[in-house]
C-alpha cells in the first residue's frame, strides 16, 4: 500500500489519480480475449475456493467493512443489502441473486464493458455473492440490445461450467450454485429492481409495491437480491486484496474505485476506472482530453445518467465525483455517467428529449407518470421552441413536484428532476425565448 | 398515434402464418431455454422464446422479423399461458416487432447523449437515403426506427442495424454504412473512427500495457 492511500491516519482522503495496479477491470477495453483462460491469467477464478472457505458472515462484513456501495445508481451499502437475506429457509424456499445487466440510463455504458471484456470477472463475483447470501442461482438480466454482449456472457457462463467454477461443488466448494442469462427484450423500467423480478418471471415489467421487499419475496416469491453488474463484479477483487485496500481510495463514505462514464461534449469520451472523489477537472483532464473549446466553454453536466438533475459549469468545475459531493450540488452520482454539455447546446432541448425518453418508457401503471411524463414533455417542448407563456415555468415545476414521490418505482422521479434542474438553473434562458417568441421579430429555430 | 404499428389483415396472417412451427434447432433450443427456470415456471421463457420466433420469422422473410399472432398463439400453447399474457409481453417490449419490417432495421439512437454527438446528422444522412421514421422503404430493405438509449453513450452517435451496432457515427459514416448494405456489402461493426471499443480516441490513459500483452497485474499488488 502506497503512502498515500493510507486510510484513517491519512489527513487527506486519495482521491486519485488511480494507479494501474489498482484498478479492478484491467480488460475493460478488450485489448485482450475474454475467455475464461485469458482472465484466469489476468487473476480471475484464482482460488475462488479460498474465498468460499472465508465463510458467508466473514464475506459480508468484509464487503461491508470495504464501503462499497451499490453501483447501480441508488448507492445502497452493498455488503448490507446481503445481509438482509435469510440465512436459513425456514419453509424449504430457496433463494435468488438477480444481476441487474438491464443498462439503460441514457449515459451509462459500463456494465456492457464489463460484460463484453471482463465477464468473468462478473461470473466470479455471482459465485461468491450467492454464496454469501447463500442463493441457489443467480440471473444475470441483460438488456435485450446488448445482443453480442450476451453472447459473450452466455458463452463465458458455459466456460465456467466446463471448468467446474459453477454448477455442481462449485470450485470444489461443496456449494451448487447456477448462473442463468435471461435476456431482455427493450424496456427501461426492467432496471427496476421489482420490475426486473416480474420480467424474469415472464411477465409485464412493472413495478411492484413494497413492502415485500424482494429479500423477502422477490423471484418467484423467493428472497432474492438484486445487484448491480458492476458491484457483483468488484465482489471478487474485494475480498482478494482486502477491505481495507478498497476503503483506501475516496472519501468517508464515498469508497472505492468507480468505473465512470464520459459522453457528450469532451474531446475524447471515454469509458474509465478511477477513484472515487476524483475531482470533475481531473477526470476530464487526464481521460476525456479536456472539455470540446476548452474550460471556458463548459456550459453544463448531468454528472449521473439523465434522471439527476444538472449542474451549471461552475458548480461542477472542481467537485469531488462521489455520492455526497454531487448530492451538496442539489444532484447525484447516480451511475457515474457523465455527460457534458457545451456552449452550442441547446440545453432546453437537451433536457426535453430527457422527457421524451420518459414518456417513452413509462410503464403505464401509476397515473401520475403515465399522464404527467407525456405532459411534461409536451410542455417541455412549448418552452423549446418558446410558444408558451412566462407562467407556465411554474405550473410546469410544480406538476414536477406532484409526480415526484407519488408513483411505485423511482421513474416519475426520475423523469421530474431534469426539469427541476433545468428550471432551478436556466430559468433565463427559458424565458428569453418566450420573451423573443412573444416580440414581432421570429425567432429563429435552434438546431433542428 | 401515427407511430403504431399496422398491423397486417388477420385474414392472411393467419392464412400465412397458422401452421408455424419451430424449426428442429430452435425446437432444441426453446427446450434448453425452459430448462434455466425452475420447474412449473416455464413462463419466465416467453421473452426468450419470441426473441426466437422473431428471428426465425426473419430467416423465412428475409427480413429482421416480426411477431404475427397465430406465431404468439403457439407460444402460448407451448409454454402453457394464455394467449393475452404472451400478447401483453410482445407489445409491452420494443424489440418484439408487432409488424413486418424491412430487411435491415435500422435503429438510431436519438436520447441526448447521442443527441449532442450528433445524432441529428445520422437521421439526415437515413433521410437522404430515403429512409422514413417509421416506415419501411418501397424495396424492402430498410426500416427506420428512432429507439432510446441504447447504452453506448460513450460512442455516441450510434445505430443499431439488426444484430449489429455501428458507433462514432458522421453523416458521412452513415451514409457509406448504408450503401454498403444496400450493395450487399458488410459493414465495419463498432467505432467507424479509429478507436478500440470504449478506450479514448487515440490510445488509453490508463491500462497502457493491456494494449500489447494480457498484462497480470498482481505483481505490483503490494
Amino acid at each position: 500500500m502506497t503512502d498515500a492511500a493510507t486510510p484513517v491516519s491519512a489527513p487527506a482522503p486519495f482521491v486519485g489519480p488511480l494507479a494501474d495496479k489498482d484498478r479492478i477491470f484491467t480488460n475493460l477495453y478488450g485489448f485482450q480475449d475474454w475467455g475464461v483462460d485469458a482472465a484466469m491469467k489476468r487473476g480471475d477464478w484464482d482460488n475462488t475456493k479460498k474465498l468460499l472457505e472465508m465463510g458467508q458472515d466473514a464475506i459480508i462484513d468484509t464487503m461491508k467493512a470495504s464501503g462499497l456501495r451499490g453501483r447501480g445508481g441508488a448507492g445502497f451499502p452493498t455488503g448490507m443489502k446481503w445481509s438482509f437475506m435469510p440465512k436459513e429457509s425456514k419453509d424449504g424456499r430457496p433463494s435468488f441473486l438477480v444481476i441487474n445487466a438491464d443498462e439503460s440510463e441514457p449515459g451509462s455504458c459500463k456494465d456492457r464493458e464489463i460484460v463484453r471484456h471482463d465477464p468473468h470477472k462478473l461470473i466470479e463475483g455471482a459465485l461468491v455473492a450467492g454464496f454469501a447470501m447463500r442463493a441457489r442461482a443467480a440471473y444475470i438480466y441483460i438488456r435485450g440490445e446488448f445482443i453480442y454482449e450476451a453472447k459473450v456472457l452466455m458463452a463465458a457462463v458455459e466456460q465456467a461450467y466446463e471448468k467446474g467454477f459453477v454448477g455442481k461443488n462449485a470450485c470444489g466448494s461443496g456449494y451448487d450454485f447456477d448462473v442463468f442469462v435471461h435476456r431482455g427484450a427493450g424496456a427501461y423500467i426492467c432496471g427496476e429492481e421489482t420490475a426486473q423480478i416480474e420480467s424474469i418471471e415472464g411477465k409485464k415489467g412493472q413495478p411492484r409495491l413494497k413492502p415485500p421487499f424482494p429479500a423477502g419475496a422477490g423471484l418467484y416469491g423467493c428472497p432474492t437480491t438484486v445487484n448491480n453488474v458492476e458491484s457483483i463484479a468488484v465482489a471478487p477483487t474485494i475480498l482478494r486484496r482486502g477491505a481495507a485496500w478498497f476503503s483506501s481510495f475516496g472519501r468517508d463514505n464515498n469508497k472505492g474505485t468507480k468505473l465512470f462514464q464520459i459522453s457528450g461534449h469532451v474531446n475524447k469520451p471515454c469509458v474509465v476506472e478511477e477513484s472515487m472523489g476524483i475531482s470533475f477537472r481531473e477526470l476530464i483532464d487526464r481521460h476525456c482530453g479536456g472539455i470540446r473549446g476548452g474550460w471556458d466553454n463548459l456550459l453544463a453536466v448531468i454528472p449521473g445518467g439523465s434522471s439527476v438533475p444538472l449542474v451549471p459549469a461552475a458548480q461542477i468545475m472542481d467537485a469531488p465525483m462521489d455520492f455526497d459531493g454531487l448530492r451538496a450540488l442539489g444532484s447525484g452520482l447516480g451511475t457515474a455517467a457523465v455527460i457534458v454539455m457545451d456552449k452550442s447546446t441547446d440545453i432546453v432541448r437537451a433536457i426535453s428529449r430527457l422527457s421524451y425518453f420518459y414518456k417513452h418508457e413509462s410503464c403505464g401503471q401509476c397515473t401520475p407518470c403515465r399522464e404527467g411524463t407525456g405532459w411534461m414533455w409536451r410542455v417541455m417542448e412549448r418552452l423549446r421552441s418558446g410558444e408558451a407563456e412566462i407562467e407556465e415555468i411554474d405550473m410546469l415545476f410544480q406538476v414536477t413536484k406532484q409526480v415526484e414521490g407519488h408513483t411505485i418505482c423511482a421513474l416519475g422521479d426520475a423523469a421530474a428532476w431534469p426539469i427541476q434542474g433545468l428550471i432551478r438553473h436556466f430559468r433565463p434562458e427559458i424565458e428569453r425565448r418566450i420573451n423573443e417568441n412573444k416580440g414581432s421579430a421570429p425567432m429563429m429555430e435552434a438546431a433542428e | 398515434m401515427a407511430d403504431a404499428p399496422q398491423i397486417p389483415n388477420e385474414a392472411e396472417v393467419r392464412a400465412r402464418w397458422g401452421g408455424f412451427q419451430w424449426t428442429p434447432e430452435n425446437a432444441a433450443q426453446t427446450q434448453k431455454v425452459i430448462a434455466r427456470y425452475p420447474e412449473g415456471r416455464q413462463a419466465s421463457a416467453v421473452m426468450a422464446l419470441l426473441d426466437l420466433a422473431q428471428r426465425q420469422v426473419g430467416e423465412e422473410t428475409r427480413t429482421q422479423g416480426w411477431l404475427p399472432v397465430p406465431v404468439m398463439e403457439a407460444i402460448a400453447d407451448q409454454l402453457e399461458m394464455p394467449y393475452m399474457r404472451v400478447y401483453e409481453v410482445a407489445t409491452f417490449y420494443t424489440m418484439y416487432n408487432l409488424a413486418p419490417v424491412g430487411r435491415y432495421h435500422v435503429q438510431v439512437c436519438g436520447t441526448t447523449p447521442c443527441m449532442l454527438r450528433g445524432s441529428d446528422d445520422v437521421f439526415a444522412a437515413c433521410k437522404n437515403k430515403g429512409l422514413v421514421k417509421g416506415h419501411t422503404t418501397p424495396d424492402g430493405l430498410f426500416t427506420l426506427t428512432e429507439v432510446e438509449c441504447l447504452g453506448a453513450c460513450t460512442n455516441a452517435p450510434m445505430v443499431q442495424i439488426n444484430d449489429d451496432n455501428f458507433e462514432d457515427l458522421t453523416y458521412d459514416s452513415m451514409s457509406a454504412i448504408l450503401d454498403d448494405l444496400a450493395a450487399g456489402r458488410q459493414p465495419k461493426i463498432g467505432p467507424q473512427i479509429e478507436r478500440q471499443t470504449s478506450c479514448p480516441e487515440g490510445g488509453p490513459t490508463s491500462l497502457k500495457e493491456m494494449v500489447s500483452e494480457n498484462h497480470d497485474y498482481r505483481g505490483e499488488w503490494a
